[in-house]
This record gives C-alpha cells, sequence and structure tokens, in this order.
C-alpha cells in the first residue's frame, strides 16, 4: 500500500519536472526558433525529469520519507530509464538529425543514424579502457561499466566548468578589475566608428562609379573591331582592374577596423554599465560576496593541488567534519544527529538547486552562441546529453557530501564504482582548467566573457558565477 | 522634389535570416557566396538610376547599411547599435519566412529602429510596446521582405502568405518574398522589381511619400481600415 502511494509521489514530481523542463524549453531555450520537431522537446523534458527525480530521492533519503525499500526501486528504475535515455534515445537523435541536415544522405537517413550511433558507442566503450575503473568481479554487459564511462565525461564536464568558474568568479564580482570608462571615451569610440563606415561608404560609392563607368566604356569598346581594338580595351581594363583591386583592398581593411571598432565600443558601454550596477545596492552585495568567494577559489585550488601531491583523498564529508570541529574544539555540545541530518540536507539541497540552475544558464548562454536555424535541433539535444551526463555524475560526487548513513544507498545503487577514482580525476581536471585560465591575461577574458556570451548585464555577474557555486559544497 | 545627398537605408532582421545575402543581391546583383555572421555593421551601395531616358535622368547611390544581429540582446550591444540608426531615409525589414519567431521579432527591431530615430517627429513610445498607430504617422517608408521562400514546402505557401499579408498591412509596408540565392525573383520587369523601385523612389522623395501617406490615412478613416479597401486604395 505504501509502496503505491510512494509510487504516485513520485510519478507526480516527475510529471511536474518534466513540465517545468518543457517551458524552459519553450521559454528561454527556443524563444527566437520554431519548434517543428516536437521529439527534441520532448527529449530534452524527459531528460532534464529524469535528472531532477535522481535529486528529489537524495533529499527524501537525507529526509528519510517514502518507504526504504520503494526508495530503493524507485533509484534503480530511475538509475535504468537516464541511462538508456543517455547511450540510447539521445546520441540516436543526435546521429539523426545530423544526418537530416546533410542534402546527399537524406534519403537513407535510418541507416546512416544508425551507423552514426554504433560508432558513438564504440567510442564510448574505448573511453573505458584507459581508466582504472572497474573491478574484474563485473561482467561485461553489467550496469557499472555503463555508469562509470557516463561518470568519467560527467565528471570531466564538471570539473572543466567549476575551474573556469573559479578563476572568472572573483574578477566578475570584484569591482577592483573594472577599468574606469567615462563617457566622453564612449563618445570618441562612437564617433572614429561613424568615420570609419563613412570612409567605408565613399570608396565603395567609389567602386561602384568605377565599375559603372568600365562597364558603359567596355560596351563601347567591344564595338570596336579589329586587332588595335583587341589590345587597347586590354590595357584600358587593366588599370581599371588595378584601381579596383587596391580600392578593394582599402575598404577590407576598412571594414575589419570597423568590426573591432565595434567590438571594442560593446565592450565599453558593457564596463560602463557594470560600474554603474557596482553603485547600486546589489552591486555592493555582490562585490563583497566576490572577496569571500575568491579566498574560497584559492583554498579550493590549494586543496585539489594538495589532493593531487600528496595522493590524498578526503575520507570525511564537511557536515560531520564541521560538527567534529565545533563539538570537540569549540566545546559546544548539541544532538549529533538531529543537527546532522538537518544541516546535510540544507547543504545538499544548496548545491543541487544553484547546479541546476548554474548549468541551465550555462546551457542557455551556449545555445545562443552557437546556434542556428538548421542546428539549433541538434544543438539542444547535444545539450540535452550534456545536463544528463553532468547530473548523473554529481550524484556520484555528491555521495562525498554526505554522512556516511545517506551514502550506502548511493554506493548500493551505483553498484562498486571506485569512487576515489573520480575524485581524484576531478581534482586534475579542475586544477588544470583553472591553470589554463590563469594563463590568460585579464582583457581578453573580459572580452570572452561579455560580447561572446549574451545575457542580460544586469545579472551578469551572478550568472557568470553560478558555474562555481556548485562546487561550493561538493568537498 | 527635393533631392537628398545622402540615401540611408537600414537592413534590419534576426541573425540568419538573410540580410547580408539580401544586400550582397541588391547591390551587386550576385548571390553572395559564402555568407558568415556579420559583426558590427556592412555597407553596401547601390546604384540606382532616377528617371532614365528624361533629360532629368539621375545617379543615385542608396546605401544600406546590414546591422547585424547575431552577437546577442545585451543592452550595451543595442545601445552600441543604436549610434547607427541615426538619419535614416528607409528601413527594410527581414524576415525569415520558414522562422515564424523572425517574423514576430520584426516588430520588436522597426521599434528600436524608430525610437532613435523619434526625435524629428515628436513620436515617443512609453512602453516599448507595438502599437500600430506609431506605424501610420511615421515619415520613414518601411519594406517588408521574407526569405527562403523556395524552403517552404508547397502546402504550407498559402499559411505563410496570408500570414505575412497581415504584417505589412500592420506596418503599412509593401512587402517581398523571395530567395536571396536566385536572383531571379529581382529580375527587371517583375512585380517585386517595380515593388522595390517604388520603394527607393519614397526614399529619395520624402515629400512625395507624404502625399502617399495623408492620402492613405484619410482613406483608412473613413474605411475603418478594412484589409482589401486599404490595400488596394494606398498604394496607389
Amino acid at each position: 500500500m505504501s509502496f503505491l502511494v510512494d509510487s504516485v509521489i513520485m510519478f507526480t514530481s516527475q510529471v511536474l519536472f518534466f513540465g517545468f523542463g518543457w517551458l524552459f524549453f519553450m521559454r528561454r531555450l527556443f524563444k527566437d526558433y520554431e519548434v517543428r520537431q516536437y521529439v527534441v522537446q520532448v527529449v530534452f523534458s524527459v531528460t532534464f525529469a529524469f535528472s531532477c527525480t535522481m535529486f528529489e530521492l537524495i533529499i527524501f533519503e537525507i529526509l528519510g520519507a517514502l518507504s526504504s525499500s520503494s526508495r530503493y526501486f524507485h533509484w534503480k528504475l530511475n538509475l535504468y530509464v537516464i541511462l538508456l535515455v543517455l547511450i540510447f534515445v539521445v546520441p540516436f537523435y543526435i546521429g539523426y538529425f545530423v544526418v537530416s541536415n546533410i542534402r546527399l544522405l537524406q534519403r537513407q537517413r535510418l541507416l546512416f543514424a544508425c551507423m552514426v550511433w554504433f560508432t558513438f558507442m564504440y567510442f564510448f566503450w574505448k573511453l573505458g579502457d584507459p581508466f582504472p575503473i572497474l573491478s574484474p568481479k563485473h561482467g561485461i554487459l553489467s550496469i557499472e561499466q555503463l555508469i562509470s564511462r557516463v561518470g568519467v565525461i560527467g565528471v570531466t564536464l564538471m570539473a572543466l566548468l567549476s575551474g573556469f568558474g573559479a578563476v572568472n568568479c572573483p574578477y566578475t564580482y570584484m569591482s577592483y578589475f573594472l577599468r574606469n570608462v567615462t563617457d566622453s571615451d564612449i563618445l570618441a569610440l562612437e564617433r572614429r566608428l561613424l568615420q570609419t563606415m563613412d570612409m567605408i561608404v565613399s570608396k565603395k560609392k567609389r567602386i561602384a562609379m568605377t565599375r559603372r563607368q568600365m562597364y558603359q566604356r567596355g560596351e563601347d569598346q567591344n564595338r570596336q573591331t579589329g586587332f588595335w581594338g583587341m589590345i587597347k580595351s586590354v590595357t584600358s581594363t587593366q588599370t581599371g582592374g588595378e584601381n579596383l583591386s587596391l580600392i578593394q583592398q582599402e575598404v577590407d581593411g576598412l571594414e575589419e577596423l570597423s568590426r573591432q571598432l565595434f567590438l571594442e565600443t560593446v565592450l565599453v558601454q558593457a564596463t560602463k554599465e557594470r560600474i554603474e550596477y557596482s553603485k547600486t545596492f546589489q552591486g555592493k552585495y555582490f562585490n563583497f560576496l566576490g572577496y569571500f568567494f575568491s579566498i574560497y577559489c584559492v583554498w579550493k585550488t590549494f586543496m585539489a593541488t594538495i589532493n593531487i601531491v600528496f595522493d590524498r583523498v578526503g575520507k570525511t564529508d564537511p557536515v560531520t567534519r564541521g560538527i567534529e570541529i565545533t563539538v570537540n574544539y569549540l566545546g559546544i555540545q548539541f544532538d549529533v544527529k538531529f543537527w546532522s541530518q538537518h544541516i546535510s540536507f540544507i547543504l545538499v539541497g544548496i548545491i543541487i538547486v544553484t547546479s541546476i540552475r548554474g548549468l541551465l544558464i550555462t546551457l542557455t548562454k551556449f545555445f545562443y552562441a552557437i546556434s542556428s536555424s538548421k542546428s539549433s535541433n541538434v544543438i539542444v539535444l547535444v545539450l540535452a546529453q550534456i545536463m544528463g551526463m553532468y547530473f548523473v555524475s554529481s550524484v556520484l560526487l555528491m555521495r562525498m557530501s554526505m554522512p556516511l548513513e545517506y551514502r550506502s544507498i548511493v554506493t548500493e545503487v551505483l553498484g562498486e564504482l571506485q569512487f576515489n577514482f573520480y575524485h581524484r580525476w576531478f581534482d586534475v581536471i579542475f586544477l588544470e582548467a583553472s591553470s589554463r585560465m590563469w594563463n590568460v591575461t585579464e582583457v581578453p577574458l573580459f572580452c570572452t566573457s561579455s560580447t561572446t556570451c549574451s545575457g542580460e548585464t544586469k545579472k551578469g555577474p551572478e550568472e557568470r558565477c553560478l558555474s562555481h557555486r556548485y562546487s561550493f559544497g561538493l568537498y | 522634389m527635393a533631392s537628398l545627398d545622402r540615401v540611408k537605408v537600414l537592413v534590419l532582421g534576426d541573425s540568419g535570416v538573410g540580410k547580408s545575402s539580401l544586400v550582397h543581391l541588391l547591390c551587386q546583383n550576385q548571390v553572395l557566396g559564402n555568407p558568415s555572421w556579420t559583426v558590427g555593421c556592412s555597407v553596401d551601395v547601390r546604384v540606382q538610376d532616377y528617371k532614365e531616358g528624361t533629360p532629368d535622368e539621375k545617379t543615385y547611390y542608396i546605401e544600406l547599411w546590414d546591422v547585424g544581429g547575431s552577437i546577442g540582446n545585451a543592452s550595451s550591444v543595442k545601445s552600441t547599435r543604436a549610434v547607427f540608426y541615426n538619419s535614416v531615409n528607409g528601413i527594410i525589414l527581414v524576415h525569415d519566412l520558414t522562422n515564424k519567431k523572425s517574423s514576430q521579432n520584426v516588430y520588436r527591431w522597426s521599434l528600436e529602429a524608430l525610437n532613435k530615430d523619434s526625435s524629428p517627429t515628436g513620436v515617443i513610445v512609453s512602453n516599448g510596446e507595438y502599437d500600430r498607430e506609431q506605424f501610420a504617422e511615421n515619415p520613414v517608408p518601411l519594406l517588408l521582405i521574407g526569405t527562403k521562400f523556395d524552403q517552404i514546402p508547397e502546402n504550407k505557401r498559402n499559411e505563410v502568405l496570408t500570414r505575412t499579408a497581415f504584417l505589412s498591412e500592420d506596418f503599412n509596408a509593401e512587402e517581398i518574398n523571395l530567395d536571396c540565392t536566385n536572383p531571379r525573383y529581382l529580375a527587371a520587369g517583375t512585380s517585386n522589381a517595380v515593388k522595390l523601385s517604388r520603394f527607393f523612389d519614397k526614399v529619395r522623395n520624402p515629400e512625395l511619400y507624404g502625399i502617399f501617406l495623408s492620402l492613405s490615412l484619410q482613406v483608412a478613416s473613413f474605411t475603418d481600415r478594412k484589409r482589401f479597401n486599404f490595400k488596394s486604395l494606398h498604394y496607389d
């Protein structure tokens, strides 16, 4: 009886998540495109729904809601469905839509889509070879094989985003890095831009006039017959042609200059808006948070280095460690069990919410930057794949943040994976990504974040740093 | 008829609808071979003869300013783009016939361009929403062009054409539906070419356009803007 009630609850929540994914797709992702293939929207919403259900199950685990056997059943069910979607459905549809875009292969779409899927499976399988992720007691066709590979890809993605966020975050939050721009700078740049455009226009008018004259003279020339006529026409068009190509080169150079000026003007306008924003109350709050986060980011990088150099993997989670410290060093006595449950619930809840939100926002920005009307379906499916793998591996890594009694269910469901390996792999990629970011100088970094990533600048600092916030609680 | 020394026409529309291909087709009479995203603004010049064959013949240059829509909608980009909207003589609004959203965004583009240019006439839009009345009194001639006409399947054609007819009526503008990779659509003598040259005439001679406009306003207030009356009486 309780199993039925639990299943109904789970099903309702899944429907809710599905609806949320559907709305997100329609309102944010596809707001400039027409949805012609509804299957894309369905697949995206299904992936989102099942990923969120996994997080929901973790929360239920901590809270102790629903009965333990039904939780276990739903875990297994959810895991199988998500693996099915991530490994069979989404790659197949990606292959199908890619093949549909290529005119040559239109006839045998299904056949080529299957071929693409088999290639994907081959590389996916090969991915497991260089990593020591399995113990030999697993068979070939077990769930652990699939999860381990999905975990590797997902952990790499998480670490990349984390590393990027760790460096980008203090930079965008703190107003210390803002150049000082005045209105006169902007006006000067705009004037230069318009002058360049005017020069381009006048040169193009000259080209058009010269072409027209050549065309008219060419007509006259054609009437001249005979040997001399031919020679004359050759020499005159040659000088005309040379002039044209010279002017054309100048025009190309000026056009490149106008593009650079345009981008620079956008950059300066964005800086001016950031300066104005930083004077508001919200801006000051984020500035303060920025100092706090940058200290945290530095500590994070330091810890990752220590972990790798000294070959150490943290054994206890932050909640238990925090409680230990308070009890032992500060001498404050309180009900450990009660508080540990609540604190880990809050911590895990924050991690989940910020990671979902951060990922969705990052995906949206990425989508706006690279999609076009032809490739929008393929890109959305790729994003759905990334999202699914990301959420599965965040469940994997979140295991370390939970106290021992809650870890057991994750360990049981996901099988005997080498969890330590994943943490180590995360540290390696995180360091790699953040060190690459440090090598880049300030201005280009600012360029990439404000001009190519579209999005409202009002919310800029908050959004850009969300990719870092999810790493806040993971260790 | 006063002539203008500089004739500037904006070409606006969403990213990827085909503005650069269109401008290339209009100015060079050739199809653009390798379209790529436009960053900032690219200008091209169209040579147009006015009153050809008469003693009044003059050659005009029409500047087509193709403002790229691909960099995003952040307010910093919008304020930078506004630099190009000064002293505009005409606007060509481009939308993709295969993508309904780009047709809806055409309203947004026209508002963006006209709000910047609102000082000469004093028309100020307070809430940024589309208002049909504003377009009725708007002194800048508009032309609506739908691209990728060849990519619409046969059975959907009527539906798409009806939709664009509503759109052009809303803007009080002519519409042309074409495929930018095929110069045949703008060949001399086609109705598209006639509409295009009429548009450029209006752009060059705003007084003439003003006469048309006042005529059409009188008619419109009379007949309650019934679509068939409106269309048949307005365009001449």
